[in-house]
């Protein structure tokens, strides 16, 4: 026991002694957090738009100040031509005009209706469709009191949407637990296979293995401090969203940092059967990064719904451990639900981790060889 | 005679049908030093694998210091000392933290450690680096530490896998100091290395060729047998290269 002590303390000091290695561990899931949660929201706050008032009577001037006043969206210009359009749109800022016909005012009261034309900037899609949505919400709303003062219509249906679980549509809410499932099985990985790879590039993996120590005490002694403070990243992570965006966990926390131990017991057996397979520090790291990063990113239901996917990508998700720890966090964080709503998730999560970490200590024997 | 501490009869290893020792047998006594020789690919390194317990022989009795390798390849780890030729150090820990991980991967209690670490750092006159980090020291003093920290738990055997490898020629005479002190304190040294007038150092030296001892005996009955004047020409003499 003292044995395997000494050496978890020796790998501790590696990390400690390395700044680049700390940096990597808690740093980038910081950055992380911030940059997902406050650069790539999906909301829309804040959208610039244009307006070309050909009428600029009573009612366009309340229906562009409601537009100004819902808070997703800001003035950028005033047009007074249709040719102008294309212009500002090129200028970037911009990603809607909103044009009200000429007489809007007057049509309005005389026929009953009057023709409003929304045109958003297409070379973001995304950002166009929200756009577009919210503004014709918004204007449907002003349809309703303008008519309800008019004619009284009591009868005149009003459909309130509400979203469960994340009534503001907050993006956080949807980053957060994809951040925590990226940052683990990433750092993770990505960590234990690059400090088993050093150690046989610089032939000390030799030493130990003439050494009393046995190969899974090199492996648990490598893997532990990684354990640890991996755990310590999640709560951290946690603190973090909870007072920077004030994301709290509905559900329980010790089931959710329960199944979090799990989930880095995974990675850190993917980190050691890649650390296993390739030869050099580099190799590692590319398979780590390449082969990890990228299908967690695209393939876990982490950005892209899976059931958006076509069929092959769908069937490969279901062989991607981040997609099922994405639906327990999820669930437990926002949601509130229990273990029972989790259990089959966490099995397949357990199963593969028994599944990688036979294949390892199966491999490592023959690597002895 | 003294006694056998390591004694292999016809270990064969194969890799596939490749033949990488082929039928060896000898004999290392107590306190020698025993230079193993041979061009590159002769085998070396998978001989000192496998008596080091790195490696399975596929046939043959390896018994190394009283054990069996077979066996009892737990027992023979902790009555071996190992360098490799790549260094064996972690660079970015001290030289105390070095000694103490090794000392405790080794099972040695704590006051041992200190007793051994003091006695090392004073043999060495190495107190000043005693808090330095291994990167920052020149490779020949890293050498030196490697060769001490090796045999630190007092093995009955130290294996040397080209030990002295881009190291000065008076480093290189330092190290061979302690090589010596080494076997008078009864620790067997079995050494690889592709210096000829290190060879000429050792009490007896094997040489391999493809996989076979050719030739083994004290450097002065060889010189004598193939009736040259250094041993450098007994091993271009018999040790042609593989595939050249």
């Amino acid at each position: 026991m003292n044995r395997f002590l000494g050496f978890v303390k020796k790998e501790f000091l590696h990390i400690f002694r390395d700044y680049r290695t700390l940096f990597i561990l808690f740093g980038i899931p910081a950055a992380q957090i911030l940059i997902f949660g406050f650069a790539v929201s999906t909301d829309v706050k804040n959208a610039g738009v244009a307006f070309l008032d050909l009428s600029k009577d009573e009612t366009t001037q309340k229906l562009t100040d409601k537009i100004i006043s819902s808070g997703f969206f800001r003035r950028t210009q005033n047009l007074i031509s249709y040719n102008e359009i294309e212009d500002v749109f090129r200028k970037g800022k911009t990603k809607e005009v909103v044009i009200f016909e000429k007489d809007f005012g007057k049509k309005l009261l005389s026929e009953g209706k009057a023709n409003i034309s929304i045109i958003a900037d297409g070379s973001e899609p995304n950002t166009a469709t929200l756009v577009t949505n919210y503004t014709t919400a918004i204007i449907a709303d002003f349809n309703r009191e303008i008519s309800g003062i008019r004619v009284n219509n009591s009868g005149l249906i009003q459909p309130e949407v509400k979203m469960f679980y994340n009534p503001n549509l907050q993006s956080q809410h949807m980053f957060v637990p994809g951040v925590i499932t990226m940052i683990l099985i990433l750092i993770c990985a990505l960590m234990t296979s690059v400090t088993i790879t050093r150690e046989k590039e610089f032939g000390t993996m030799e030493v130990l293995l003439v050494s009393p120590l046995k190969p899974i005490q090199i492996i648990l002694g490598k893997v532990m401090p990684y354990f640890l403070l991996s755990f310590v990243n999640v709560i951290l992570i946690l603190l973090l969203s909870w007072l920077v965006f004030g994301l709290s966990v509905k559900g329980s926390i010790i089931l959710l940092l329960a199944e979090s131990m799990l989930y880095i017991m995974l990675s850190l057996s993917v980190g050691i059967l890649i650390s296993i397979v390739s030869s050099s520090m580099q190799q590692a790291i590319f398979i780590s990064l390449v082969g990890m990063m990228l299908p967690t990113i695209l393939l876990s239901g982490f950005i892209y719904p899976i059931e958006n996917m076509p069929k092959v990508y769908e069937l490969i998700s279901l062989l991607m451990p981040p997609r099922y720890f994405i639906i327990i966090i999820k669930s437990i964080m926002i949601k509130g639900t229990g273990f029972l709503y989790v259990w089959k998730e966490t099995l397949i999560l357990l199963l593969m981790t028994i599944v990688f970490i036979g294949i390892s200590v199966r491999k490592f024997k023959v690597r002895l060889e | 005679m003294k006694d056998s501490v390591i004694s292999v009869k016809n270990l064969v290893k194969k890799f596939g049908s490749f033949i990488a020792n082929d039928n060896l047998n000898f004999e290392v006594f107590e306190g020698e030093i025993f230079g193993f020789l041979g061009a590159n690919g002769a085998g070396k390194t998978t001989t000192i694998r496998i008596l080091s317990g790195l490696s399975e022989p596929t046939s043959g009795e390896v018994i190394i210091a009283g054990f069996d390798a077979k066996k009892q390849a737990e027992k023979i780890k902790r009555n071996i000392g190992y360098m490799c030729q790549k260094f064996s150090l972690y660079e970015d820990l001290t030289v105390k933290e070095n000694i103490t991980l090794y000392g405790g991967i080794y099972g040695m209690s704590r006051e041992l450690i200190r007793a051994r670490t003091n006695e090392l750092l004073d043999r060495l006159r190495f107190h000043e680096y005693e808090n330095r980090i291994i990167a920052d020291l020149p490779l020949g003093l890293r050498q030196k530490l490697a060769f001490s920290v090796a045999i630190l738990h007092d093995p009955k055997i130290v294996f040397l896998d080209e030990p002295t490898g881009g190291v000065d020629p008076i480093t290189r005479r330092q190290f061979w100091e302690m090589i010596y002190e080494t076997a008078a304190r009864g620790i067997t040294v079995f050494v690889t290395t592709h210096y000829m007038d290190e060879a000429e150092y050792c009490d007896r030296i094997s040489i391999m060729s493809e996989g076979k001892i050719v030739a083994l005996d004290t450097p002065e009955n060889l010189k004598k047998q193939y009736d040259v004047d250094s041993i450098e020409k007994v091993f271009i003499k018999i040790a042609r290269p593989v595939n050249n």
